[in-house]
């Protein structure tokens, strides 16, 4: 039997390329903080873009813990939220325009989040990456690294716990 | 010390996102700090509830932890985070002002140990409860 054409590269890109971004543009905080992705296959990483209204410390000047912080955790929630969302994309099942308006999407929750800050992040943009340690019916558990110049020196890294969102169960 | 007091306060008033998330600080000394940021919709982490971004209510519990360890009688100077780790309890209510109170519970030559809990107007449910260790920087 043969096998069915791959899709048109541009088919893919387009289809996957409107996913994220409805996923990543419809989060007031994520725009408030400018942070965007990059994304190669389904291999996502997030990207800070540096401003002024980032710093923590004026006298250094260093990019607020804070930020930090939340640069990993949004990493973190996007990076789940498209592993759990993408089968259901190149399926079809779900169309890229309803991902934030659909009642059935839901972000996974924060459980516990916990940073470690080993050097201080300098006025200038920065990466994340996060990597899904295990994720299962109930519970995720996600490793998050984040570098500036040189990826083999982290500044910050993280470890969180999530609960994921449940389908709704239909009484009838 | 009421310099010291005073100029923790302008410190964080100086402080370039705590202006951009809208912090107020709204006690600090002896190793206590509470800050308080006023609902905002940039912040909002799921569009469709308007509840505030976990990252958003991480940013209070870290500057307020900060400043709990700078207001310290033993602390020379200012300070960095080591640690942080943050526990959600629940959503914040949209539409309240959250409120962080951190205390600064040891405190040695190089590290202070600090705690700290995010609440929205129901004062009896916590939003979030934060544990971190912070550096003790000189003059």
């Amino acid at each position: 039997m043969p096998r069915p054409r791959p899709e048109p590269m541009q088919v893919v890109k387009q289809r996957r390329d409107a996913a994220l971004k409805a996923l990543v543009e419809g989060v007031p905080y994520i725009r408030f903080l400018d942070i965007s992705f990059d994304r190669r296959g389904d291999e996502l990483t997030g990207v800070l873009n540096f401003d002024d209204k980032l710093i923590g410390n004026p006298f250094l000047p260093a990019i607020h813990g804070g930020v930090t912080a939340a640069f990993l955790e949004v990493t973190a929630i996007i990076t789940l939220s498209w592993a759990h969302l993408f089968p259901q994309i190149e399926s079809g099942e779900v169309n890229p325009e309803d991902i934030l308006n659909d009642a059935r999407m839901r972000f996974p929750k924060t459980i516990d989040f916990t940073v470690d800050y080993l050097r201080s992040g300098l006025p200038r943009d920065a990466y994340a990456r996060a990597f899904i340690s295990r994720s299962g019916r109930r519970y995720a558990s996600v490793r998050v690294e984040a570098w500036q110049d040189n990826h083999a020196k982290l500044f910050a890294q993280a470890t969180g716990h999530f609960l994921m969102p449940q389908p709704r169960v239909t009484e009838g | 010390m009421v310099d010291k007091i005073k100029l923790a306060r302008q410190f964080i008033e100086a402080i370039p996102h705590a202006k951009a998330l809208g912090l107020e600080l709204t006690h600090i000394g002896a190793g206590e700090a509470e800050i308080s940021m006023p609902y905002n919709t940039d912040l909002i982490g799921d569009p469709r509830t308007g509840v505030i971004h976990g990252g958003a209510v991480s940013a209070m519990l870290d500057t307020c932890c900060g400043a709990a360890v700078m207001s310290h009688p033993s602390a020379p100077g200012g300070t960095a985070t080591i640690d942080l780790r943050i526990d959600y309890m629940r959503a914040a209510t949209p539409g309240q002002t959250i409120t962080t109170k951190a205390t600064c519970y040891h405190i040695t030559r190089n590290v202070a140990f600090v705690r700290a809990t995010a609440m929205d107007e129901d004062a009896d449910r916590p939003v979030a409860t934060a544990a971190g260790a912070f550096t003790v920087e000189g003059k």
